[in-house]
């Protein structure tokens, strides 16, 4: 007779094993380490909470100091490999395989344990594509995860940074894994319940708040003018001929300096209400002033951002907020949302090849992509129309009938044709091909397919590749904005040309943009500080981001 | 230091009459023009001054696509280099040729 039950009987014998170092539910943060070894088993896929901004950092170390006699070939599988720990656990063979998709501050190090063989890549994800599999062939039999507080009942509070936990919570504990949450605190009653306590089996007490990196800050005074200008070239050269009201933004100076661009630039253009008014956004504080001066009308976020929680708490129009008055985000809702209901996704890379692929990934640094690859694709489930969509779709098939025709969602890759270092955003190709010759891997890590972007905007104008209609003219649409790269010398004058007279390049002086506009003058703020003025005192950034 | 010149014949005076204007900064990845009208309308002149060695031919290359795509005839603009990538420069060159037709920064 065929046991229907035995994961459950097996969950039921680790919470046992583990029950002898708690107190109900409550666990001391330095017996962190024998509950892991007591619950975990060999072989065991774990989720270890971390994405590109809180981290379940205890528990981390609690793993990583585990005896590897007792506990190891764990397959990791996890939003991001941000911490040292991350990787302690595979150096120490604790854990064999690794299925993740964010990497970037550990990028060199995982390319060096790929290398001695201390980790076996499953692949990298984008995060909906990782939070899918969990409910398929990726289901945690243990998950450590982060929260703010707790009551004696094992209900979480996990705040404005909530992120990945409902969806980590979820896979695990309705499929017989164990939840094990590290708190900073333990409350009679939590402000408001995230996650139920019935689905939580464990709370370590860590006295203290968990990690939170503070991605998505970008000092105004950093912009540099030739970000201005692709900032300005992406406001007048794609947003308003589009007509891009839902949209996201990927972290970076660029679109930093199109959300300070917004309230002035933006203005002068008569944009206001016509672009720029629905978000899947993590909060960022450049944002601010286009908040203020009532461009945006609502915010989604995936995540939240240190410094900004009073903001938005005083700001509860614009975006989500639970009982408590605080920020609810939703990692896995937020990228679902940035797919199907943005029009347009733009963001930076590192290297753009002739075919317009796109990847981060370089030379010894395998950094994952975390939401870029599906916020940066075009969502061939979609059946709703909208101006930009459909306006997309009718310049790729002029010829198609309308009412047949798929729109396309914009997917802008912006940057200046130099980056760091006088590295070269250009390639003949990309370092992700050599990487995956080197791994042999079926798949190189690109972070964006050349048959998704839409759009390349460098300080050079703007490249759309709705237009092109041969592999030729994509590879000169591209060149020609490519600047004095290797690859934009290799252009064909008379070809560039053409495409300029065609619109499928479009100059500053195509757009209308005086160039003595592009100074740092056109900023909404010029500084953090301008930034704290502009949200009447509610943003407080953190002190690395303070200099008065 | 690099000390490098380019004269071009152009095909139109640059507009405006102002005399001369000054933009930019000498600073790290910055670079400060002064552009003046003092040559003959079908000449144009660029002076360099840089620390950073050895990038002759970008910058032949940044100036010709300059001289072609702006028409900067009667200017001379001299360069103080703070070691800028070409994206700044060529952005210092357009401002310089704007400024002088009257433009304002």
């Amino acid at each position: 007779m065929r046991n229907w039950n035995s994961a459950r009987t097996a969950r039921d014998s680790r919470l046992q094993a583990g029950a002898r170092y708690a107190r109900g539910k409550l666990v001391a943060a330095h017996d962190a380490t024998a509950l892991l070894e007591a619950v975990l088993r060999p072989g065991d896929r774990v989720c270890l909470e971390g994405d590109n901004q809180k981290q379940a950092d205890l528990l981390a170390a609690a793993l990583a100091a585990v005896d590897n006699r007792k506990i190891h070939n764990l397959h990791m599988v996890q939003s991001g490999v941000v911490l040292p720990e991350h990787l302690d656990v595979f150096e120490r063979g604790i854990a064999k395989r690794l299925d993740y998709a964010y990497s970037a501050p550990q990028a060199q190090r995982i390319a060096e344990l790929l290398f001695g063989g201390k980790i076996e890549l499953g692949a990298v994800h984008t995060y909906l594509e990782l939070f899918a599999r969990y409910f398929i062939d990726l289901t945690p039999q243990v998950a450590l995860i982060v929260g703010v507080s707790a009551d004696r009942d094992g209900n979480l509070y996990t705040g404005p940074n909530t992120e990945d936990t409902p969806t980590v919570v979820e896979a695990t504990a309705f499929k017989d894994g164990v939840v094990i949450a590290q708190v900073a605190e333990i409350v009679d009653a939590v402000p408001r319940v995230d996650i139920p306590g019935d689905r939580v089996h464990f709370v370590v007490v860590a006295g203290k708040p968990s990690y939170v990196e503070p991605l998505f800050t970008r000092d105004p005074a950093a912009v540099t003018e030739t970000q201005i200008l692709t900032a300005m070239l992406a406001i007048k050269g794609v947003y308003a001929p589009y007509c891009v009201r839902r949209l996201n933004h990927g972290i970076g100076f660029n679109t930093a300096a199109i959300e300070l661009l917004l309230p002035t630039y933006g203005e002068r253009l008569g944009l206001k209400g016509k672009i720029a008014s629905h978000w899947a956004l993590n909060p960022h504080p450049t944002l601010i002033p286009a908040i203020e001066s009532g461009w945006v009308q609502q915010i989604h976020s995936f995540g939240s951002e240190v410094g900004m929680d009073d903001y938005m708490r005083a700001r509860s129009d614009i975006f989500f907020t639970g009982s408590d008055g605080s920020l609810r985000s939703n990692r896995a809702i937020c990228q679902t949302a940035g797919l199907y209901a943005c029009d347009l996704f733009i963001g930076s890379t590192l290297q753009i090849d002739l075919q317009g692929n796109s990847s981060t990934v370089t030379t010894g640094r395998v950094a994952g992509f975390g939401g870029a690859p599906n916020m940066g694709s075009d969502a061939r489930g979609r059946r709703h129309p909208s101006e930009p969509w459909l306006r997309a779709g009718q310049e790729a098939d002029p010829e198609a009938t309308a009412p047949l025709r798929r729109g396309r969602k914009l997917v802008v890759q912006i940057g200046e044709t130099f980056g760091d270092k006088n590295a070269p955003l250009f390639v003949e190709r990309l370092d992700a091909l050599e990487l995956a010759e080197k791994f042999a891997l079926d798949l190189a890590p690109v972070m964006i397919y050349g048959d998704d972007v839409t759009h390349i905007v460098t300080e050079e104008g703007v490249a759309n590749l709705l237009l092109c209609r041969t592999k030729d003219e994509r590879e000169h649409a591209i060149r020609g904005v490519a600047g004095y790269t290797e690859v934009g010398r290799g252009r064909n004058a008379g070809m560039v040309q053409r495409l300029r007279e065609r619109g499928v390049i479009r100059r500053p002086e195509d757009l209308g943009i005086d160039l003595l506009d592009v100074d740092q003058r056109l900023l909404a703020a010029r500084s953090v500080k301008d930034l704290v003025r502009w949200s009447d005192g509610l943003y407080a950034p953190p002190s690395k981001f303070r200099n008065w | 230091m690099e000390h490098l010149s380019y004269r071009h014949a152009v095909r139109r005076r640059a507009t405006g009459s102002k005399r001369k204007a000054l933009v930019g900064v000498v600073a790290s990845g910055n670079l400060e023009v002064l552009v003046e009208r003092v040559l003959p309308d079908y000449m144009c002149e660029v002076d360099i001054r840089t620390a950073a060695a050895g990038f002759g031919e970008i910058w032949r290359l940044v100036v010709a696509d300059f001289v072609e795509r702006r028409s900067p005839g009667g200017l001379k603009l001299s360069i103080n280099d703070g070691g800028a990538r070409p994206d700044m420069v060529s952005l210092r060159l357009a401002q310089a040729v704007r400024a002088v037709e009257g433009g304002h920064l």
